[in-house]
């Protein structure tokens, strides 16, 4: 009986009929297409900021290699005292912001998992309605305005300090920690901190390194608080930066001073320190999107929402 | 599995709340206090966060009431009503940012929404496991890459010597400056979107299709159903709860678009069909000074979000048995 059933199943599932296989020769290729639409972009970038820029400006179409091989472009990014100046910045507050992030999330995740106390009910909805409603832009900067810190890094980490989302997604896996670890430990007298630091963060840290992760590609890509906060140039992050060299086009100062380009080749320059900060500023990403992306296909991410 | 642990966790240690349940109040209280001290103290300090960062500005919503003036601070303002909420809605923004804002969602709704479903359920079918990951691991690319980079990468391919116009120049189009031109707007900002998250917006539709029971799909199969018929009856159905919970937060924040992407991608002249009400925020209020009307704007903004957030989660709640909360 049982065998016949598996027959059976295996029949259907191995009936490749015309239909089928034309759908998976079809979706493979649509697969690859996708592939290439998302991929492609990036390549072409990539081959542009190599390129000989006089002739990647007469170039017309699509870039299959790099036309001849220059770095010019990526001298200009590392003698570009704005870039790496930007560059320093973002690395600072992704550090000392990532510290910050976790210190807190961490704690009130933890504060969060403990289930026997009076008041869980309500500091659980306290940060939840954060999540639904909000002051929004100016009432937000006028608070940070009142502290005092605008022009300052501090108002690129702490208005973003706790990320309610992530604290429920530690404090899920908080939650998942066998009780018995945690009872054994308070036996012998163990206080909370003894307990979140040597029993409850040890187990939870591929939870820990995808939540960091998180928070520093957040630092790395945001630049709307540095664009409200932040006056002083010398304290632009990085995507600031690229954003008067991507977007406003405000090249003029960084490539005058670069005699190699004179100004008949001004503009074919221009492009070529595009394309390379481009690829400057996405190299790091790129080189943690491994592990990111190793923690979210796990499922880590989507716990939280059924959580 | 998860659920028998948070229950055990309920009942640990020191026999948990059960053991004080008869106690009144103010002895509770002190119990309470005595056994979470360190617990309270933490929960202070975290929440004063959210006291400062995010309580405070909602408070700071009276000013969109009162007329602020920097120098008089927010208790010192006149008070003025709904003034500038009336001065909003007879504004001639008030039409074209609404229709803006709208649009924009609806166009992101109906083709953002259905498209990482279907990614999800194309990815599902494919034979080959390590081409599936390979495709995975090339389209949540996107996501991880900074709103400035992309947008710098599309002005640049959408600009009037750029890739685009060059490619289709080949085939004898004329050349286009797509960003000057509101008629496209609203295609390149939702096209791009869908192209920078549809790979990350298909996980959790993936990590659904995953809990699918294979036994329903072999029962299907026994009973003569194709490889159509299996997704449409099984496959689909099993994920329609995720997919309705992602309808509901959608269709709450359809006002919602973000001044992020706006303000990179617009200028002055395509405002008509690009300028959104949190743009329009920013630009009237933190750049021009405008405090109190721009939080009128911003408030109108989040409370017909959360409106509809409540109203659309009560509806699903009632017609299908699935919400939020």
């Amino acid at each position: 009986m049982r065998a016949s059933k598996e027959k059976a199943v295996a029949w259907n599932y191995g009936k490749k009929g015309v239909a089928s296989r034309i759908f998976d020769t079809f979706n493979v290729l649509l697969m690859c297409f996708l592939i290439v639409v998302t991929l492609y972009p990036f390549i072409y970038v990539l081959f542009a900021s190599f390129s000989e820029p006089l002739r990647l400006m007469a170039h017309r179409g699509i870039l299959l290699a790099p036309l001849g091989f220059s770095t010019g472009g990526y001298s200009m990014v590392f003698n570009n005292d704005g870039i790496v100046n930007g560059y320093m910045v973002t690395i600072y507050i992704a550090i000392v912001g990532t510290l910050c992030n976790m210190i807190a999330s961490l704690l009130f995740a933890y504060v969060l998992s403990r289930r026997n106390m009076m008041w869980h009910g309500l500091i659980t909805v306290l940060a939840v309605f954060t999540m639904y409603f909000g002051g929004g832009l100016i009432p937000t900067y006028l608070v940070v305005n009142a502290l005092g810190l605008i022009d300052s890094l501090w108002a690129l980490i702490l208005p973003g300090l706790i990320n309610t989302y992530n604290v429920i997604i530690l404090r899920t896996a908080f939650n998942s920690v066998p009780v018995e670890l945690e009872e054994s430990a308070r036996l012998d007298g163990a206080g909370e901190f003894w307990v979140l630091v040597n029993i409850m963060i040890p187990l939870i840290k591929p939870t820990i390194a995808a939540i960091s992760l998180f928070y520093m590609v957040g630092h790395w890509n945001s630049w709307t608080s540095a664009l409200i906060y932040i006056k002083t140039p010398t304290k632009y992050p990085l995507q600031l930066v690229l954003r008067s060299i991507l977007i406003q086009n405000d090249t003029q100062a960084s490539v005058a001073g670069t005699a190699m380009y004179q100004a008949g080749e001004d503009y074919a320059a221009r492009m070529l320190l595009k394309y390379s900060t481009i690829i400057v500023s996405i190299v790091p990403i790129i080189c943690v999107y491994p592990f990111l992306q190793k923690y979210f296909t796990k499922g880590i991410m989507i716990g939280a929402l059924k959580g | 599995m998860n659920k028998t642990e948070i229950k055990s966790n309920k009942v640990s240690y020191k026999g948990g709340l059960a053991s004080y349940e008869n106690l009144s109040f103010r002895a509770r209280l002190v119990k309470d206090w005595q056994r979470n001290k360190i617990i309270y103290l933490i929960a202070l300090l975290c929440l004063s966060y959210y006291f400062i960062f995010c309580y405070a500005p909602m408070g700071g919503i009276m000013i969109a009431f009162k007329n602020y003036r920097p120098a008089r601070g927010i208790w010192g303002s006149d008070w003025v009503g709904l003034k500038y909420f009336k001065q909003f809605f007879s504004s001639h923004y008030f039409g074209r940012l609404l229709r803006n804002t709208l649009l924009i969602n609806f166009y992101d709704l109906l083709f953002g929404l259905p498209a990482p479903i279907i990614l999800a359920l194309l990815l599902n079918e494919l034979v080959s496991q390590r081409f599936k990951r390979t495709v995975q691991t090339v389209t949540y690319l996107p996501y991880f890459i900074s709103q400035v980079v992309i947008c710098g990468i599309l002005l640049d391919f959408l600009s009037y010597e750029g890739l685009i116009n060059q490619v289709i120049n080949m085939f004898g189009i004329e050349k286009t400056i797509f960003m000057q031109d509101p008629k496209y707007f609203r295609t390149i900002y939702v096209a791009s979107g869908i192209w920078q998250g549809v790979g990350y917006g298909s996980i959790i539709y993936l990590s659904a299709l995953s809990g699918v029971d294979p036994q329903l799909l072999d029962a299907a199969a026994i009973d003569g159903c194709n490889r159509f018929q299996r997704v449409w009856h099984v496959t689909l159905p099993a994920i329609l709860p995720t997919i309705i919970i992602m309808l509901i937060l959608r269709v709450g924040s359809i006002m919602n678009v973000g001044f992020e992407k706006i303000i990179l991608l617009y200028n002055e002249s395509i405002y008509e069909t690009s300028d959104v009400i949190s743009s329009f925020v920013y630009r009237y209020g933190l750049l021009q000074g405008n405090y109190s009307y721009s939080t009128a704007v911003g408030l109108f903004n989040s409370i017909v979000n959360f409106v509809l957030l409540i109203l659309v989660n009560y509806v699903s709640k009632k017609v299908s048995d699935i919400s939020l909360w």
